[in-house]
């Protein structure tokens, strides 16, 4: 059998790429697949805790926090389509115009 | 002796195989069927040179494409371009494990114990099939962009937004007959609908749920890409389509895909509203001719209505599955739900 | 059996993760991403949830992944510009400096805080239970978390029309 910490590991290792990517890149699409990597990741703890204690309510979360994500996914990605209309890049940095 | 695997595995492992190869000869028959069935509705009689009847007509078809050339436009992306039909593939023969096709026998009494005539059989099937369809929408978006070409790149867009859209209504109608059967296993959902009402109604679903049945199979067609749903591959072949940069055995391989594609939602559809394997002559362990039988049944019915339907337009298309089958698959599981509560 | 099939899929999904983050082709991420996003699956089946495995595919592998698939095939998405050169010397160049340490420290201390707790084995056999595991999820989902679920519901509403708002074309 796998012991808990395990999965957990897994995840947080998981959380900290998804973490990395969204510092590191310059392209919003990519921005936005690391942000799914980290919603993974939480999934994934939540089913492996849920497991851990017997309990069903782990998935039933992670049912709620899919859900979530795809509306943000979508609405995320209309905003990228209207930017990217905008200014015809999606480099964060040509999006600075509030910046100080 | 002793690293011989235990018997259950062996005989798994042989079901595998059978089924491995029942639906590549399935693929096959398609094939020639399509174009007997096609002949005879247009008052001509189709192949009939190889072998009897044209039987040998798709094995020959098969040996001309293995010896064409293999195509790669120079700008296309080369792993995509390599992997699009494999994941067609892959995702239209995996769809089949989980669906029954008979009942528990023992081959020559070789076994301890039945096995059942299924390559696996997990609690959540019909959710399985479900996932693993849409995994088959991939190939097709992937072959449409790797080629590199406007034309292919619309092509294959258009087919993915018509497979998505239709996938709700799919997925809806099966909703109602998981309702009605209580639970999500396929097996489970075709042994409760065996028994007959009056002695000699088969209590299948069919006869509860004519809509849904309605709804299914016209999902079905469009999710499959198949007339009169067929206008992102048909239209434009005179243009392009999402295939079109394809040759040989990846050309082979999506059609292959879509035939299997085919089978499997005849297959769903018996194991959901036709029972499965259940029928009245037969003993229990012959359960999987009566299997075949309905499947062909469907299977015909869908080339039938490939060459006497005219195509529909894209805008159509789209409309027809939003605008009328969405609405009508909810009304069917709001009653069907109703029904259930009331009447149990 | 089982530890060998944690690993593979364990591996497949860090490495694949990895390759989303570190390679250039947008394209080539989504594909990576649904490649991890399997191997997630598979970790679920692993952990008695199968239910949940076949809804990350529906969902997540299905329908989120040809979105992003869409967006990236219709804006013809480029590879990525490096950074302009006039940023401050704290970030260093595309910002890497400050960013690989955050992300650094935020691994490390996960597994340092993992490290202090004790090592959790799971509890054997809650797989024969004579309820299936997705009649207790429907039974939970709209028995006793009935609210969070009519309350993502009209999240879904709201997010598909504004949506369709924010891409819509102007027509003026």
């Amino acid at each position: 059998m796998v012991p808990l910490n395990y999965y957990l590991v897994l995840s947080g290792v998981l959380f900290a790429i998804g973490t990395a990517g969204v510092f590191l890149r310059r392209n919003l699409i990519t921005v936005l697949l690391s942000i799914e990597i980290m919603l993974n990741a939480v999934n994934l703890t939540f089913v492996a805790v849920g497991r851990y204690r017997g309990s069903v309510d782990g998935q039933i979360i992670t049912f709620f926090v899919m859900t979530v994500a795809a509306a943000e996914a979508a609405v995320g990605l209309a905003l990228i389509i209207a930017l990217f209309r905008h200014r015809e890049t999606l480099s964060p940095d040509a999006f600075t115009a509030l910046k100080w | 002796m002793s690293w011989v695997p235990a018997p259950e595995i062996i005989a798994k492992l042989g079901l595998i195989f059978v089924v491995f190869n029942m639906l590549v000869l399935s693929a096959a028959f398609m094939v020639w069927m399509e174009r007997k069935v096609c002949a005879y509705i247009q008052d001509r009689s189709g192949p009939n040179r190889v072998g009897f009847e044209g039987v040998l007509q798709p094995f020959a078809d098969v040996i001309k494409l293995l010896f064409k050339e293999q195509l790669k436009p120079k700008a296309a992306d080369t792993i995509l371009f390599a992997i699009a039909p494999i994941v067609s593939t892959a995702a239209a023969f995996a769809a089949f494990s989980v669906v029954p096709f008979g009942t528990e026998v023992n081959p020559f009494g070789l076994l301890e114990h039945p096995i059942p005539l299924e390559i696996t059989d997990v609690n959540v099937a019909v959710l399985v099939i479900f996932a693993i369809t849409s995994m088959g929408i991939y190939g097709i978006v992937l072959a449409g962009w790797s080629s590199n070409s406007k034309y292919s790149l619309l092509g294959g867009l258009r087919s993915a937004a018509q497979m998505i859209s239709y996938e709700l209504s799919y997925g809806l109608a099966m909703v109602a007959v998981i309702m009605m059967a209580g639970s999500l296993s396929l097996r489970d959902i075709v042994i409760n609908q065996s028994g007959t009402w009056f002695g000699f109604i088969p209590r299948w679903y069919i006869f509860l749920q004519p809509l849904g049945f309605l709804i299914y199979l016209i999902a079905g067609v469009a999710e499959t890409n198949r007339a009169p749903f067929d206008f992102p591959e048909a239209e434009q072949e005179l243009v392009a389509g999402y295939h079109t940069e394809y040759s040989s055995m990846s050309f082979a391989m999506f059609f292959l895909a879509e035939y299997i594609n085919m089978v499997t939602v005849s297959a769903v559809a018996t194991s959901l509203y036709l029972g499965g394997w259940l029928g009245p002559i037969l003993p229990d362990w012959l359960g999987w001719v009566w299997f075949l039988v309905k499947v062909f049944l469907i299977l015909f019915f869908y080339v039938w209505m490939r060459w006497t339907l005219p195509r529909y337009r894209y805008d159509q298309l789209m409309e027809f599955g939003w605008k009328w089958l969405l609405p009508v698959a909810v009304l069917n599981l709001f009653v069907t739900a109703a029904l259930v509560l009331w009447v149990g | 059996m089982d530890v060998l099939a944690f690993y593979v899929f364990g591996a497949i999904a860090v490495i694949a993760s990895l390759l989303v983050v570190g390679q250039g082709n947008p394209m080539h991420s989504v594909m990576l991403l649904i490649v991890s996003f399997g191997a997630l699956a598979g970790l679920y089946v692993l952990l008695d949830a199968p239910f949940t495995a076949v809804t990350q595919i529906i969902v997540y592998a299905g329908a989120i992944m040809v979105l992003f698939l869409f967006v990236v095939m219709l804006l013809n998405v480029p590879r990525e510009e490096p950074a302009p050169p006039n940023v401050s010397a704290l970030l260093g160049p595309t910002g890497m400096r400050l960013g690989v340490v955050l992300s650094l420290l935020l691994g490390a201390e996960i597994l340092w805080a993992l490290g202090r707790v004790g090592i959790g084995w799971f509890t054997q056999g809650s797989s024969e239970k004579s309820v299936s595991s997705v009649a207790l999820i429907g039974s939970g989902i709209f028995l006793r978390h009935a609210f969070a679920f009519e309350a993502t519901s009209v999240l879904i509403l709201v997010a598909m029309i504004g949506a369709v708002v924010l891409a819509r074309r102007e027509h003026s």
